[in-house]
């Protein structure tokens, strides 16, 4: 496997030192690799604050890790030169969840779209340029003569996202880091989104890290999945396995909690009195134990390692110790696992 | 409700955000109300409690609760349902708790509004009992709400709502928020405060499977009309209107991968309606009369409501 994007062994701490009390850690010893070979799809899951915005700042060089390297082609994306940042910054699209913020409030939308045209020379006439604008926002289910022409505020945050999507489409990129891309989006909308991802990876090649708090989407529209849990994996691999067969707790948690649209009911339980989740500062131990309900002893001494329950999964969980854990090094071909389900789509 | 119409003023005209929308709600029931973004949910939720703000204005139709035509009370006996008899729990609540207020003081406000609890003993005891209620910690009534967390700030606002015992509790998107374990919490704790009030519940959203799990019956709006209430399952295995169809053929699901599809084309705009079903351009069926004359709601199988020529 040649390696396009890659982050290894990366930690990120928003403010104060390693061990300063007031600190945040983010992101705590990650690794993750894109193939370049095999063009996939990769999802990110976790709930809120568990670091999955950091790690797609991380991965495109708009924050430096505080211990680690981010590469992409074997080039660390902190040593590049002017050149090699500028195929990185056309290669590598981000879709970001606030799109709001890229936006400049004074130029019209046109100009999020016109430039990326301008700047990489992707029409040879003005009139070939508006073309090619208006087959990207169509394809993203936007009318053009309602979009073009207008001011940010002007548009829904759904509508904004969407010409971000239209944007990434627009450059054709190697890899697309969409961090959820549709969670201001209505459901029937969302599922036109999600299909020209898949579109875009199946006919065009491109690899995309899919960062999402909905498993389900997740489910849906990946080949691999890692599931961060306050800033560690969780759970990483096929996602098949993973969504069918869940082994971490926290895994386990997640996909019981959610209500499937589906007549069969067998959501609600009588056990109201849960309180709301417990926040305790993380320990030397599992990051989960504060919440698990098999948390025993040496739980909370030391961290789990990545076990490798199977081929093409990796568990971060003492319940799996009797299968082999991974060396830190060794987590970046397992997150990378090839997909077994590849060939699937049309 | 019967027939209600509410218009929004805008500088390009009058929207119509809800249009002869009609239903009923029976004692201890869950109804659900979907539809995208925009197409008047929160306009509805609001109608009910008459706090539909200007540029907004109800222009026709009947609320009734046990035999009294909301709509036609004055506006201090309007106040009086509020909260008593009707309980708002409003969209993006939680992020509306007074930063610099304390949560037990909160509370205390909509039980000394309607002039209840009047000693201070009795507030506080009040505060616990309804803290305890939603499964907060009796410390939680002395902290701000920033000192909350997501889930916890919502439960306080499940126990402002039904501090004074409500009839009716409507809640808007109530979890849009939060993570699906909280959600998960917070929505059985909400089921369990309905169970002991023996109160009904409107749920206003547009996440399907929580509507599937959660509620009886679900109305499905499209472009500021009810097109379909049915009960939730009949919804799932034979919905009648083909907006509510499609709709569900685009939900993703945990069971089996690339089955779901978008509809295609867009949500119409609300000032700029096309004539007939306002559902017409995007549908497959679609025959002249579709495009001529609006369809009503009519029982098309028992319990079973839909606006659509077809049915
Ligand atoms: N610039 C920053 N300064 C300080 N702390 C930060 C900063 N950015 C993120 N954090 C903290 O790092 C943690 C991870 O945040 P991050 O935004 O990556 O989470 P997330 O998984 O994207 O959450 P969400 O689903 O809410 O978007 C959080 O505790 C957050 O408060
Ligand atoms: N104050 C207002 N002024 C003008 N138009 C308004 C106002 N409030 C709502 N509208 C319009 O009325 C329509 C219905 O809005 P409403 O808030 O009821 O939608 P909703 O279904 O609750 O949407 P969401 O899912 O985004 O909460 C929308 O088209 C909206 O633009
Ligand atoms: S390591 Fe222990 S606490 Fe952590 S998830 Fe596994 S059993 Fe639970
Ligand atoms: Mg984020
Ligand atoms: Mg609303």
């Amino acid at each position: 496997m040649s390696t396009l994007l890659e982050a290894r062994r990366v930690t990120k701490i928003f403010g104060g030192g390693l061990f300063d009390r007031t600190s945040t850690l983010a992101l705590d010893d990650f690794s993750l690799a894109i193939d370049g070979d095999r063009p996939s799809i990769t999802a990110v899951v976790g709930e809120s604050g568990s670091g999955k915005t950091t790690l797609s700042r991380l991965l495109l060089g708009l924050t430096a890790p505080t211990e680690g390297r981010v590469r992409y082609e074997g080039r660390d994306l902190q040593a590049m030169s002017r050149a090699e940042w500028r195929a990185f910054r056309r290669d590598v699209q981000v879709i970001f969840q606030d799109p709001y913020e890229v936006y400049n409030p004074f130029y019209r939308v046109d100009h999020v779209l016109a430039t990326p045209v301008a700047k990489f020379r992707l029409a040879s006439s003005r009139a070939a340029a508006r073309g090619l604008i208006e087959d990207v926002l169509r394809a993203v289910g936007l009318r053009p003569e309602e979009t073009l022409g207008r001011f940010p505020h002007q548009l829904s945050g759904g509508q904004r996202q969407r010409v971000m999507v239209a944007r990434a489409l627009l450059l054709k990129p190697r890899v697309i880091l969409a961090d959820e891309p549709v969670s201001m989006v209505d459901a029937s909308l969302r599922a036109t989104i999600l299909a020209s991802l898949r579109r875009m990876n199946a006919e065009l090649g491109i690899s995309i890290l899919y960062i999402t708090h909905d498993l389900t989407t997740a489910y849906q529209i990946s080949d691999n999945i890692v599931v961060l849990y306050r800033g560690s994996v969780a759970e990483a691999g096929d996602v098949e396995l993973v969504v069918k067969q869940p082994r971490h707790p926290y895994t386990q948690l997640l996909l019981s909690s959610i209500p499937q649209a589906s007549a069969a009911r067998t959501w609600m339980t009588d056990n109201a009195m849960a309180s709301a989740a417990v926040y305790d500062a993380a320990g030397a131990g599992c990051k989960f134990a504060a919440r698990c309900p098999s948390v025993a002893s040496r739980c909370r001494e030391a961290a789990p390692p990545l076990f490798q329950t199977d081929r093409h999964r990796a568990v971060s969980c003492y319940l799996h110790q009797d299968a082999p854990s991974l060396a830190p090094e060794a987590m970046v071909s397992a997150f990378a696992l090839p997909s077994v389900t590849r060939g699937r789509r049309s | 409700m019967r027939n209600l119409l509410v218009h929004y003023g805008t500088p390009l005209g009058a929207v119509t955000a809800a249009d002869s929308v009609s239903f009923s709600l029976r004692a201890g029931e869950r109804l659900g109300v979907v539809g995208e973004s925009g197409s008047g949910k929160s306009t509805l939720a609001l109608a009910i409690l008459r706090m539909i703000k200007p540029p907004g204005r109800i222009d026709a139709g009947e609320v009734w609760l046990d035999g009294v035509n909301l709509l036609a009370l004055s506006d201090e006996a309007m106040r009086q349902v509020r909260l008593a008899r009707i309980a708002l729990i409003p969209q993006g609540s939680m992020n509306s708790l007074n930063p610099v207020m304390r949560i037990k003081d909160q509370i205390a406000d909509a039980l000394r509004d309607h002039g209840l609890a009047p000693s201070r003993r009795q507030v506080e005891e009040r505060v616990r009992e309804l803290l305890e209620s939603v499964g907060l910690r009796p410390e939680v009534a002395d902290m701000f709400p920033h000192e909350l967390s997501g889930g916890m700030k919502q439960r306080a606002c499940i126990a402002i709502a039904i501090s004074l015992r409500p009839r009716v509790i409507i809640a808007d998107e109530p979890t849009s928020a939060l993570d699906v374990v909280v959600q998960k919490q917070v929505m059985e704790t909400l089921a369990r405060v309905q169970k002991d009030l023996g109160a009904s519940v409107i749920l206003v959203g547009h996440d399907m499977g929580l509507m599937a799990q959660f509620v009886d019956r679900l109305g499905v709006m499209y472009a500021g009309r009810l097109i379909e209430v049915s009960p939730v399952r009949d919804i799932f295995t034979q919905p009648l209107h083909p907006y509510t169809e499609m709709l569900i053929a685009s939900l993703p699901s945990l069971e089996q991968k690339g089955t779901f599809r978008g509809i295609p084309g867009l949500i119409p705009l609300l000032r700029d309606l096309p004539p007939g079903c306002a559902f017409h351009p995007r549908c497959p069926h679609a025959v002249d009369r579709c495009r001529a004359e609006e369809p009503r709601l009519r029982e098309i199988r028992p319990a079973g409501w839909a606006a659509c020529h077809l049915r």
